[in-house]
């Protein structure tokens, strides 16, 4: 129904009435979805600072490690865990990122429609609905029984790959897809190769959604707790080799320490741990953001 | 992408090249536009033709161009296929390798692996099956996506088309914040903290509902499959909401524009514009939180009640339950035979068929969409 | 259509080399993580001790290195104070890291190579199951010398429970096999009433919590449970659960959960019921209902016998028929070593943290933590087995 009668002869009419009403419920839906996403995100997040910013703020918890230190004890520090975590996450990445990129570049740029792409597709949705604790359990038959090496921070990367690997590609496929191939045929009308296309155009324009799986793809490995049980399990002390020997991480600290109740000092470092966790997977995320927002090459 | 300029209900000459030359950029069928959108859908997509092939291509018809290299074309292509192969290879030796740890208990196993609700792994008769396993796992899986899908597309649609370019920046922040907290603290939270807020709701529920016997009520509230269904989507909003914002975010300005233009609607720009356009990175981005819920380890195991061994199967979603995940974590620690350790690999290979088949579909559907 | 912005071309190469700033910065900052951070130094100095000398006042040598331990979880609390206290009458100079990554992981990862003892809440198993006789991997292990068992912590087994107005609660093995297997549902049925004359039971239904991960505490509860119970439990001894109730993750997700589900009840380590001040259940075993304490436990405990050979210490612990004021439920974590074979700087350092271990003085810590210490006579027993590894 026409809401305004006016005369003049460029009459702005509203839309009709059902069509404000979507538009309004619309709104409405979208407003309540991002309260409700806010909502428990503060809720966990007060949880977590409540509980755990008193350690923070010393800085032993920052430099020194758990050795010595039971739970029923204050002291010590979370060094070593934020070493192990860093340390496991970087060397995940420096294996799932380019394989996880470059297998997206292929999905997209040299294998769209092809039998062998559709294989690929197929093979990374199987690999998305692994649990964590199955591709622990792989790597623990194939490294520790098989191999017969012992515990180390190398084989909880290559389990954790396994877990990074579909939300880098997936992400990264996605964001490929949708670079426009005008962009693509600007290049080649230029005469530019076809790979120099791909890493300086179609890439760098993709850059921030890349970024974004990559985060995705680390927030969730650091987080992991099970495939570090097995295949690392947990050093108070420092460590910093990768191939030998145990090694701690923050998500088995809160692990070792989740079982004792609340009045012992080990319960806080609990929480501490969980916010150094936090605070970490958060720096990495902004400095990513920083690079992305300054190597993104965007359109006007 | 190229023929915004075109009146929405006349038909355009194709241009001379592309009617000669078929290869060359996105095909698009100007039949479609004459349908209720005001925006052309492009059919199928060909790769665009680079210059070593064009240089090629115009060799075999006689006529030379100037040379362009093709060894850093080669190597990249070979890099790319490598990793493609790579990815292939890694995940069938992953399967394989399994299934052969699995395949001995499996054939021991006396009862019928598929329904059976027993679990007797050890000893010298095996009695397994994976019917409660599945139950729980995949009405916790699909509990969560029903809570979190929609939520998340919904910020999505905030953060990209309502809010103001400086508000989303921090909604995103927090969004990422998000993810950044460790399933262990979801699990912990899940039980000290959120388990007993819910036991109301629950409670009142079951009141209500009880006669029904998906809400009956089972166990304690605190350890139900609703309070871990509810955990497990507050686990994988990020996901899905980082990925369909930056699918959001990438929709054509000149298809909003056009709509806009046309007198729609922001939530009719949303519908025509937007959401097509994003549905398969949406729909992607809802396997990978699917695949995180139904992979989730910790927080299941810390949250869920298991119920005891002989106890009868209840659909209820406040009863407890163990996933293929949390199942196999609890009893980690004691797989001293091989027999035992197949079993427990066998029901995570199940989890690999689920996936698979869910993502299939989920596939089929979105592949549907853009050539509709 | 879409126009590059044709500004930001010559701004790429800046933009490449502040991306590489940032790269640079961070990798920086990474890096630097590792040249900072310490160990804790030690809170207290050993008594009557210089630090830095070799030996000291109780006789330890306390040599340097480092060795790793898995196992049991009902020992963690304990096993991680020794070591603390190891650690400060020893100057730091080694490192022992324990895992209480449970009693089947330990000597699965012991005799695997994977760790240099590993403490269990049963011995080693010298029969087949499921394909494979621990003992003897375990002696695969030591390069063909036997595995010992040294029983060093004793852990009391706490029937805890949370009835509205009962702050006494006697029960007996049999009672308590018939709750836990479902075939007594109520708080008032007259078999725990005969038990508690003048206490007021409710009429609710009984909820009984069960540890749902595979634990060692559950085996030998159920070991207690079939062994005293009269033919009441059926079920074999196991580490996984196969009674009633509802599974709840490690003794805090029981605990946690019996304090705040009324009319509930379940088993779990003393230490943990006393930290979670969950009120615990006085066992008749014929004799008259026991209060759990410390000194009912080591009663129990000193009527075990060994039925090791030699230097292998294994008990076979007595469930039932246990004299005046002995509380028999209960359960004996073993150190798991090798006799022989194992590295010899390990060894050192396993033979003398044992030593300590064993001796009178880390032993009588152990009340306090929610432990019993070992029996005179054993703890002798158990040092002369330690002496002799080699």
């Amino acid at each position: 129904m026409s809401a305004s009668t006016a005369d003049t002869p460029l009459a702005f009419r509203r839309p009709s009435g059902v069509r404000t009403i979507k538009n309004s419920l619309a709104t409405i839906f979208v407003t309540v979805a991002t309260l409700i996403t806010i909502i428990p995100l503060a809720w966990v997040l007060t949880t977590v600072i409540i509980k755990g910013y008193r350690l923070l703020l010393s800085s032993t918890w920052w430099l020194e490690s758990q050795r010595g230190i039971t739970p029923r004890r204050e002291g010590g520090g979370a060094y070593h865990a934020i070493v192990g975590t860093v340390e496991m996450a970087l060397i995940c990445a420096a294996i799932a990122v380019p394989l996880g990129v470059l297998g997206a570049i292929f999905l997209i740029e040299y294998g769209r429609g092809t039998k062998i792409a559709r294989g690929v597709s197929f093979m990374v949705d199987i690999l998305s609905g692994i649990p964590s604790i199955v591709a622990a359990l792989f790597i623990y038959a194939l490294f520790i029984t098989i191999f017969g090496l012992g515990r180390s921070a190398i084989a909880v990367s290559c389990a954790l790959v396994l877990l990074m690997l579909p939300v880098v590609l997936r992400s990264t496929e996605e964001m490929l897809k949708l670079v426009p191939d005008s962009l693509r045929e600007a290049s080649y009308a230029l005469g530019v190769s076809k790979w120099k296309t791909i890493v300086k155009v179609v890439v760098p324009t993709a850059f921030g959604g890349i970024v974004t799986g990559v985060m995705l793809g680390l927030a969730r490995v650091m987080g992991e707790t099970a495939p570090l049980l097995i295949l690392v399990s947990y050093a108070v002390g420092i460590n910093f080799s990768p191939t030998t020997d145990t090694m701690g991480a923050l998500p088995t600290m809160i692990n070792a320490g989740r079982d004792q109740p609340p009045q012992m000092p080990g319960y806080e470092r609990v929480w501490a741990a969980a916010l150094t966790l936090i605070m970490i997977v958060m720096l990495l995320n902004v400095l990513a953001r920083l690079i992305a927002r300054f190597t993104t090459l965007k359109e006007k | 992408m190229a023929v915004t300029d075109t009146d929405a209900t006349e038909r355009v000459e194709p241009e001379p090249l592309a009617a000669q030359d078929p290869s060359l950029s996105p095909v698009v069928d100007h039949g479609a536009v004459t349908t209720h959108s005001p925006v052309p859908k492009v059919v199928a997509h060909r790769a665009p033709e680079t210059p070593a092939d064009h240089v090629e291509r115009e060799a075999a018809r006689g006529v030379k161009l100037a040379k362009i290299s093709r060894t850093g074309d080669r190597i990249f292509r070979s890099l790319a296929t490598t990793s493609g192969l790579l990815i292939v290879l890694l995940v069938l030796f992953v399967g394989i390798f399994l299934l052969a740890l699995a395949l001995p208990s499996l054939q021991a196993d006396q009862d019928s692996f598929l329904t059976s609700r027993n679990w007797t792994v050890s000893g010298n008769e095996l009695r397994f099956g994976i019917a409660g396993l599945f139950w729980t796992t995949v009405l916790s899986a699909v509990l969560a996506m029903a809570m979190a899908v929609p939520v998340a597309v919904g910020v999505a649609l905030c953060m990209t088309q309502y809010l103001h370019k400086r508000v989303s920046g921090p909604v995103s922040f927090v969004v990422d914040l998000l993810a950044a907290v460790p399933s262990i603290i979801f699990g912990l939270w899940g039980l000290t903290v959120l388990g007993p807020f819910l036991a109301p709701a629950a409670a009142w529920l079951i009141s209500k509902l009880g006669w029904i016997p998906f809400f009956e009520r089972n166990v304690d509230p605190k350890g139900s499959v609703f309070v871990a269904s509810v955990v497990l989507a507050i686990m994988i909003l990020p996901i899905v909401i980082a990925i369909s914002r930056d699918v959001f975010a990438q929709t054509p300005r000149d298809h909003i524009e056009a709509a806009l233009a046309l007198g729609a609607t922001r939530w009719e720009v949303i519908r025509t514009a937007v959401l097509p356009h994003g549905r398969s990175g949406v729909i992607s981005a809802s396997m990978l939180g699917l695949g995180r819920a139904l992979g989730e380890t910790i927080a299941v195991m810390i949250i869920l009640t298991t119920p005891s061994a002989g106890s009868p199967f209840s659909p209820s979603i406040f009863a407890g339950g163990e996933t293929f995940a949390s199942k196999i974590a609890n009893n980690a620690a004691e797989f001293d035979s091989p027999s035992k350790t197949g079993a427990y690999i066998a029901a995570g290979l199940v989890l690999f068929v689920v996936t698979f088949a869910v993502n299939a579909i989920a596939r089929i559907i979105a592949e549907r969409g853009v050539e509709s | 259509m879409a126009k590059q912005n044709y500004a930001r071309r010559p701004m790429n190469r800046l933009v490449s080399s502040r991306a590489g700033k940032f790269a640079a910065l961070a990798a920086l900052a990474t890096f630097s993580l590792t040249a900072c951070g310490s160990d804790p130094t030690s809170a207290s100095e050993p008594a009557g001790a210089e630090p830095g000398s070799s030996a000291n006042a109780s006789g330890l040598a306390c040599p340097a290195g480092k060795i790793s331990a898995e196992g049991s979880s009902a020992q963690a609390n304990a096993i991680t104070e020794v070591i603390a206290d190891y650690n400060a009458e020893c100057g730091d100079k080694a490192t022992i890291e324990y895992n209480p990554t449970g009693s089947g992981a330990g000597i699965k990862s012991f005799y695997n190579g994977l760790v240099d003892f590993a403490g269990s809440d049963s011995a080693l198993k010298t029969e087949m199951k499921d394909g494979v006789i621990e003992a003897d991997k375990a002696k695969e292990r030591c390069q063909n010398n036997p595995a010992w068992n040294l029983p060093m912590v004793v852990g009391p087994i706490a029937f805890a429970y949370n009835i509205d107005g009962v702050d006494k609660l006697v029960l007996n093995a049999e009672v308590l096999s018939e709750i836990f297997n479902g075939t007594i549902k109520t708080w008032n049925d007259p078999k725990i009433a005969k038990l508690n004359s003048g206490a007021k039971l409710p009429s609710a239904n009984i909820t009984v919590f069960f540890r749902s991960d595979e634990s060692g505490t559950t085996e030998n509860t159920t070991k207690f449970l079939s062994k005293a119970g009269n033919g009441a439990w059926k079920d074999e001894p196991a580490k996984a659960w196969t009674g009633t109730g509802e599974g709840k993750n490690k003794s805090s997700g029981v605990a946690e959960a019996t304090a705040g589900t009324k009319n509930s009840i379940t088993y779990i380590e003393w230490s943990y019921a006393k930290d979670n001040n969950l009120p615990t259940a006085q066992l008749d075993s014929g004799n008259g209902p026991v209060e759990l304490s410390g000194d009912a436990v080591a009663k129990a405990v000193s009527e075990a016998k060994v039925k090791g050979s030699g230097n292998d210490l294994s008990l076979d612990l007595k469930y039932s028929g246990t004299k005046a004021g002995a509380y028999p439920a209960l359960l004996v974590t073993y150190e798991i070593v090798c006799s022989k074979g194992l590295a010899a700087d390990k060894t050192a350092i396993v033979k003398d943290f044992l030593t300590y271990f064993s001796s009178a003085d880390a032993q009588g810590k152990l009340p306090d933590l929610g432990y019993a210490p070992l029996p005179s006579g054993l703890q002798s027993k158990v040092k002369a087995a330690v002496a002799a590894i080699q």
